[in-house]
């Protein structure tokens, strides 16, 4: 089904309500995400982040409201449609749920498997491509899951969620459990993925350097609906929790290394 | 929709021109790869590769264009990208400098060749001399903490012997109970119809009688507890492993032996004695509701044969072997609970091994407690 959204948004969000038994965590939230921006979502834990980027790729039903990401409407998707769309957006979970039983290369491979029919040597050699685009040495390939460390977890998982060249990339929590070194090279990786592949990034994550660092535009989870803005906006906003947020020690720290 | 991807290549004054047109994506990939390697490419030449006509660009098509320019170099032409999209520039620099030329090939695993499956032979005996080793290495530990109690039998945790005998226990009544049973039925069902050819059915009785107390019994109800409580155990010591809640008894100066294997160990070496007691009450029920439904013998009749088949030797038989049993499985099941390393998946396959494991040994005691019954002449 396709809707008249315009060529520019890529994912608009109108009156999203979520609720879980009586509390209710999303309250009529609308959002926009245009082309070839990383928008950052964040917001105080149970604020619903996560579960925002759930109802966006269709994990879980809005209970109000419609969502829409590149023309279809994602809570009323046909499985034709579905199909089509999982080939256009790519997705990266806290740990990487990379499949435990297949090799990194095989993970990979997965969605080529799914989506295209390609002969096995063009298949190894693009899964090989991604390997080495998201900076992982070239013997990883042939590893298995468990014989990785987290950060190199992460960055399969972003090669599996990059196979298909997808348009839109969401990122959960792409840099919790990282050492500063290596959540700085993620943040590097994201903004040259972002300047080679065109990507628009959706991005959940707590990390004020990664907001400052990478990110073109905030939304803030606060009162169950969202504020958004640029970060030069949301330093003015006199709002008590995001005054907090992005004022309190932490925050200028973060502010102070990015200037 | 795009327009499909191609590569034509033509003769220029002296100069080779390959001009690549279309959307160079990764749903054109297979039939760009195709034709790729279809293409006659030349030696020690010029050849410019024209992207003109590259309206669009992934990854996919990237690494195809720069596979063929690697091809061409490697053959001693002098090749030259051209009328490259400012777009692409990125991309085609961000492959270039950190990919390889070529592709890993992959390893062959090694226990596909015969050295290979020799030396995984060898491997999986070592790791089983080492996996016994460690075992009883285990059984000590416990066995020490035990020897401990005796002159500090306040720390034996009754509160949690008595959940994990209820557990254990009381709540496996209802399926040992009905598995003896059915058990029972069919054991006098398949003996009436052997011994009827002999004319001697009442023998039946005592087919049941020795065959449930002395073995079928204790041996259904240990494997039902195997799977029931063996395997709980691994998944409770090994999800416990996985959230580092060992670790934190042991700073804690908390023994996690003490505290978690004791109760289970002590738990089933007192529960299964009485479940195997009652497992031979209901196996024996079950035998006398068939016998005397298709054979007509009547319980009174049931019993007094059933007195001079059996001795009471013939229960304590079973029984006795009950305890040893238990330890068996509380230990094995205890054992790979411990040897969960991080990750969730590795208490699922440890769960099954435990099963497996604890499976064998009973059955491997058993047959041990044949052997000595013999030479006692029990």
């Amino acid at each position: 089904m396709m809707t008249a959204a315009s060529d520019d948004i890529v994912i608009q969000v109108r009156g999203l309500v979520t609720r879980f038994g009586t509390q209710t965590v999303h309250e009529g939230l609308d959002l926009d995400v245009r082309r070839g921006e990383v928008i950052g979502v964040v917001g105080g834990s149970g604020s619903g982040k996560s579960v925002l980027l759930r109802t966006v790729i269709g994990l879980k039903r809005p209970d109000a409201g419609s969502i829409d990401v590149l023309g279809y409407d994602v809570p009323n998707l046909g499985e034709a449609e579905a199909r089509a769309l999982e080939q256009r957006w790519g997705v990266l979970f806290q740990d990487g749920a990379l499949f435990s039983s297949l090799t990194v290369a095989q993970n990979i491979e997965v969605p080529l498997r799914e989506h295209l029919r390609m002969p096995e040597p063009l298949m190894d050699e693009i899964a090989a491509c991604k390997v080495a685009i998201v900076g992982l040495p070239e013997a990883t390939a042939d590893k298995f899951p468990s014989q990785l460390s987290g950060g190199m977890r992460k960055r399969a998982g972003l090669a599996r969620s990059l196979a298909l060249d997808p348009e839109i990339l969401f990122l959960d929590e792409p840099t919790a459990g990282l050492d500063p070194i290596a959540a700085a090279d993620f943040d590097q990786l994201i903004r040259d993925l972002k300047a080679s592949l065109g990507l628009t990034v959706f991005l959940v994550t707590h990390d004020l350097d990664t907001l400052f660092a990478i990110c073109d535009r905030v939304a803030v989870l606060v009162d169950k609906t969202i504020r958004i803005g640029t970060l030069a906006q949301h330093l003015e906003d006199d709002h008590p929790w995001i005054h907090a947020y992005f004022h309190g020690p932490r925050g200028r720290a973060a502010q102070s290394t990015n200037k | 929709m795009a327009p499909p991807a191609t590569i034509v290549a033509s003769e220029e004054s002296g100069a080779l021109i390959m001009r690549a047109e279309g959307s160079w994506l990764v749903t054109s990939a297979a039939e760009l790869d195709r034709r790729l390697h279809a293409l006659d490419l030349p030696s020690d030449r010029r050849v410019t590769l024209d992207l003109a006509g590259v309206d669009r660009l992934d990854t996919a098509g990237a690494w195809l264009l720069l596979r063929t320019e690697h091809a061409l170099s490697a053959r001693g032409n002098r090749v030259a990208l051209t009328n490259v999209r400012e777009s692409f520039t990125p991309l085609l620099e961000q492959l270039r400098a950190r990919s390889g030329v070529e592709p890993l090939p992959h390893p062959i695993p090694p226990h596909h060749t015969l050295i290979g499956f020799v030396a995984r032979i060898g491997e999986i005996t070592i790791m089983l001399g080492h996996r016994v080793y460690t075992m009883l290495g285990f059984a000590g530990l416990v066995s020490a903490n035990f020897a401990q109690l005796f002159w500090r039998p306040r720390r034996l945790r009754v509160i949690a012997t008595l959940v994990q005998m209820e557990q254990a226990g009381l709540d496996a009544m209802p399926i040992v109970g009905l598995l003896s049973f059915l058990i029972g039925v069919v054991m006098a069902y398949q003996g009436a119809d052997q011994l009827r050819r002999f004319g001697a059915e009442i023998y039946t009785v005592n087919l049941l009688g020795v065959a449930i107390l002395r073995e079928l019994g204790v041996l259904l109800t240990a494997i039902i507890i195997a799977g029931r409580s063996g395997s709980a155990f691994t998944a409770q010591i090994g999800t416990m492993q996985v959230n580092q809640e060992i670790d934190a008894l042991r700073t804690l100066g908390l023994e996690p032996v003490e505290v978690l294997v004791l109760p289970r160990v002590f738990g089933l070496v007192l529960t299964l004695p009485l479940l195997v007691f009652y497992a031979d009450a209901m196996g024996l029920l079950g035998g006398a509701l068939m016998s005397w439904s298709t054979l007509g013998i009547s319980l009174p009749r049931f019993l007094e044969q059933l007195r001079g088949a059996i001795t009471e030797w013939t229960l304590w038989v079973g029984v006795i072997k009950a305890p040893f049993f238990a330890a068996i499985i509380a230990m094995i099941g205890c054992y790979e609970g411990f040897n969960v390393t991080g990750s969730a998946e590795s208490v699922g396959r440890l769960t099954t091994q435990s099963v497996v494991e604890s499976i064998f040994v009973v059955i491997v005691a058993d047959a041990a407690f044949s052997i000595l019954f013999s030479l006692l002449k029990i």
